[in-house]
């Protein structure tokens, strides 16, 4: 019993992470109905970012080890945004958005190429610049725990350095649920989501709102990554590892809803925890992904996602 | 059988390659070429399924992972030679291509592609659970051949190079079958393609277990050539990524697409690997992501389709300087002028009966009866949004009724799915135009033909038959993106007919015509029907219908206000106050 509410407790505080992550590539993904491959690329720049910007970047040394992390955690959203910004002005802006009529398939296998070849490029770029040795985002509160309880003679412990990942998480939430339903950049993204044409009819500029989709997606991600580094080791090629929970979540959630794809990562969070309780660790990733069949066969269009059909 | 003439670039092909692996000595080059092939092929097999269907799948390395574990475990544990293995593999594959068709294929676009995703790596990780981390083949030093080991690597090059061809010339066939014409017509519009007659997913089931057997052999194959199998290397990511990668920068729905990727690609990284990647690692990833990069913001379709179009266009500015075809209107309005007995007592072949269906709270259809009789000319009218395309997609077969019997020759088919319905003898146009763009007027209509026809070569004959009687003869090599407006409507109607219904359901086949034009597309249908084809057409404009139908059926918010002869019809006082609203009707009644 006791085990089940740790894990429990566990797969809320990583699924948080997860959720944050999963919005970020489910932010470009609804908006443009691009697949990225490199999604979790970004991340790991994102990661580097961070630390960097922690320990060469004179962050630890002004802010120190506890506040410090999550403050360069914070700024690399920032730069991955502007980053995103640009990567999506010079590539993919030409096989994407309003550009994509004239190719075959609506220029689906254009895009995936690409995004394919910039994942290379970021892969083994990181590889040169930044070395294959692991690197992590360390903080005394990674190996400290609160404890909860005891309720009933059990005590559940919480890893401080999740917890307050999982607060940052929930907030970026918030914030961004507020920026895409209050505001005028919302407006255009979720109308530019809808129907591009009809957008641009009503003056809005599709591929700049695309644009604004990806580069508040690569950031958004960069951070949940960042939160993430602060308990996992990370190298150039971890993006592999987390593109496809990323994309596993963004479909559990329903292609296009934001919302839904915090669910979704949060739902992979649980699972993954959840499934340390009765199977071998090996296996908790592919019970990832027998979940991840499992729900999408009974509901293909997520949990958020709706149907919609046009002959 | 495949014509000398389409043999003959493979065949050329292979010896070429051939020639150069022979001269090669060094035996990582040795290797590379050896690669080639193999990726080559995983591309195909990858191409079968993803680049004629249009369905991409992220996870063909499910099955070369399981042709490469089949034929390494198969040594291991049964001592079976791989001569034997490889083509179990390739049943295996074809197995698991099957089932996980079955289920998968309910998701479409996107859902498809990243939950085919999960299987391969669903499958790694049970892989290294059950402690196949490394797999290595046993050495068989007593009967090399018979374990396919060899001594000289030119013999797997050119294996490998055997199977490649082999690969080339089913998908050759499979691409000018009306295998290929089905899968081709489901990545345009596979409700449409349902509509022309085909069981979508019963070909959709075939392209992915012949898929899954090729890249299961193949896989089962490159564990032969590498001796060593890594969960990893066989199910990784980066093995489905391969596929993908070396058919999309090639070109994607077609043979030479992975075969021009793969050449390119693999030698390019494998060199680069080779030469830079000792020096600064990670160096060969970059230069190889770059050199992707550039040629999709070149060639976002691929190098071939590419190259094709360069050539082609080179081709057509030399023909303009001859002479344009512009015989199509000519034949058209040569037709004889409409003379046809207007026919509305014949035998009965449609009926259909209190037809409804409402989505929600909405009823789009409700409570529809009408009889269409045979040779008739019934026009559909009424408002936007009256459910004229609804029934239509009622009658078809798209959409199951809520209510309601469908009758054809006194048959009951509603709820039938719409190929099953087309085979029985209804075809139909579409309001959006979904022509194969690529392809030429007469292949467009053949995918339109198979439904009625035994052969190949029936469905090219009944196609070119259909696409003289809409009067397109003359323009019928022509590719379908270079056709104007009327033309693809002519297009369309002929691929209708070219299955030859004995019922034509026309979806405002004159809609975004000029006057001139409307008037040649309607003396195509008037002879349609003269020729014994019953017709029921949805149209706006009044003009025309008037002088085309034999009767009309107005429907307002998915009811019949009425039906009746043209001339009555129209006069109808309600009619037009759906049309134009209450206070108009109060004029024409004055």
């Amino acid at each position: 019993m006791e085990g089940f509410f740790q894990a429990l407790a566990a797969g809320l505080l990583i699924g948080a992470v997860y959720g944050l992550m999963c919005v970020g590539l489910g932010l470009i993904f609804g908006v443009m109905r691009v697949i990225n491959f490199a999604h979790g690329d970004f991340m790991m720049l994102g990661m580097y970012t961070a630390f960097y910007l922690f320990t060469a970047g004179g962050i630890q040394a002004l802010l120190g080890n506890t506040v410090g992390p999550f403050v360069a955690i914070l700024l690399a959203g920032p730069v991955l945004a502007v980053f995103g910004y640009f990567v999506h002005l010079a590539l993919i802006s030409h096989v994407s958005g309003t550009r994509t009529a004239s190719l075959e398939g609506e220029g689906h296998y254009a895009q995936l190429i690409l995004t394919l070849g910039i994942a290379l490029i970021l892969q083994n770029g990181g590889l040169i610049v930044f070395g294959s040795v692991l690197a992590s985002i360390r903080t005394p509160l990674s190996s400290s725990a609160w404890e909860l309880g005891p309720f009933f003679d059990m005590s559940i412990f919480l890893n401080k350095a999740r917890s307050i990942d999982m607060i940052v998480s929930l907030a970026i939430m918030i914030l961004l649920s507020l920026l895409i339903t209050r505001t005028r950049i919302g407006k255009s993204l979720r109308a530019a989501a809808d129907n591009p044409t009809a957008a641009t009819y009503m003056g809005i500029d599709v591929d700049r709102a695309h644009r604004t989709a990806f580069a508040l997606g690569c950031g958004i991600t960069a951070i949940a990554g960042g939160l993430l580094a602060t308990n996992y080791p990370f190298h150039p090629f971890v993006g592999l590892e987390y593109v496809i929970v990323m994309y596993a979540g963004v479909v559990l959630g329903g292609m296009g809803s934001i919302i839904g794809a915090f669910w979704g990562g949060m739902t992979i969070g649980l699972v993954q925890q959840m499934s340390t309780l009765i199977l071998p660790t090996q296996l908790q990733n592919a019970a990832i992904f027998a979940v991840f069949l499992l729900i999408i066969f009974f509901r293909p269009q997520g949990f958020f996602g709706r149907m919609v059909e046009r002959t | 059988m495949l014509p000398m003439r389409s043999l003959l670039p493979p065949l050329l092909f292979t010896l070429a390659y051939a020639g150069i692996s022979i001269g090669v000595t060094n035996s990582y080059y040795q290797l590379i070429l050896t690669l080639v092939p193999v990726w080559a092929v995983f591309g195909l097999s990858w191409n079968l399924l993803s680049g004629y269907t249009g369905l991409i799948s992220f996870g063909h390395a499910a099955f070369f992972g399981i042709g490469a574990y089949a034929t390494a475990l198969g040594q291991i544990y049964f001592n079976i030679s791989p001569w034997l293995l490889i083509p179990v593999a390739a049943m295996l594959g074809g197995v698991a291509g099957l089932l996980i068709g079955f289920p998968t294929f309910r998701l479409q676009g996107h859902y498809f592609a990243l939950a085919m995703l999960a299987y391969p790596l669903a499958i790694l990780y049970v892989f290294e659970w059950l402690g196949f981390q490394e797999v290595t083949l046993p050495i068989k030093r007593d009967a090399p051949l018979a374990f396919m080991q060899f001594t000289d690597p030119h013999i797997y090059t050119l294996l490998g190079l055997a199977i490649l061809l082999a690969t080339i010339v089913l998908t050759q066939m499979i691409e000018r079958s009306r295998f290929g014409m089905a899968l081709l017509a489901i990545k345009q519009n596979e409700a449409a393609a349902e509509a022309a007659g085909i069981n979508t997913l019963a070909w959709k089931l075939r392209a992915i277990t012949l898929s899954g057997a090729i890249a299961a052999a193949i896989g089962g194959f490159y564990a032969q050539v590498l001796l060593v199998v890594t969960p990893q290397s066989v199910f990784g990511m980066l093995v489905s990524a391969q596929a993908l990668t070396v058919a999309m920068f090639g070109g994607v729905g077609t043979v030479w697409g992975p075969v021009i990727g793969s050449v390119i690609l693999i030698p390019l990284a494998e060199i680069l690997h080779a030469e830079a990647g000792a020096r600064i690692p990670g160096i060969q990833g970059v230069i190889f992501g770059l050199a992707i990069v550039c040629v999709i913001l070149l060639a976002p379709e691929g190098l071939f389709w590419k190259l094709r179009d360069l050539l082609r266009k080179r081709h057509a500015s030399k023909a303009t300087a001859g002479d344009t075809p512009e015989t199509a209107a000519a034949n058209v309005t040569a037709l004889k002028p409409a003379a046809r007995q207007r026919a509305a007592t014949g035998e009965v072949v449609l009926e259909v009966r209190n037809l409804s269906r409402s989505f929600g709270g909405l009823k789009a259809v409700q409570d529809v009866s009408f009889k269409l009789h045979k040779n008739e000319i019934l026009g559909i009218i009424g408002p936007n949004g009256a459910g004229k395309t609804t029934l239509f997609n009622l009658l078809n077969g798209f959409l199951k009724p809520s209510q309601g019997e469908v009758l054809i020759d006194g048959r009951n088919m509603s709820g039938q799915r719409p190929h099953v319905i087309c085979e029985a003898g209804i075809g139909r146009t579409f309001q959006v135009m979904r022509p194969f763009l690529r392809m030429s007027i007469l292949d467009n209509v053949v995918v339109g033909a198979y439904v009625r026809a035994r052969t190949d070569e029936e469905a090219r004959k009944l196609a070119a038959d259909a696409v003289a009687r809409v009067g397109l003869s003359a323009v019928a090599d022509r590719v379908a993106g270079e056709l104007s407006t009327k033309e693809l409507r002519l297009m369309e109607l002929a691929r209708a007919i070219a299955g030859q219904p004995r019922i034509l359901l026309l979806d405002e086949t004159l809609a975004g015509l000029g006057h001139g034009e409307a008037d040649e597309v309607v003396t195509v249908i008037q002879q349609l029907a003269r020729d014994g084809m019953t017709i029921a057409i949805i149209e706006h404009t009044m003009q025309a219908m008037v002088r085309l139908v034999d009767s009309f059926l107005v429907l307002d918010h998915g009811a019949v206000i009425t039906e009746g002869l043209p001339e009555v019809v129209t006069k109808d006082s309600r009619v037009i106050e759906a049309y134009l609203g209450k206070k108009w009707a109060g004029h024409a009644a004055n």
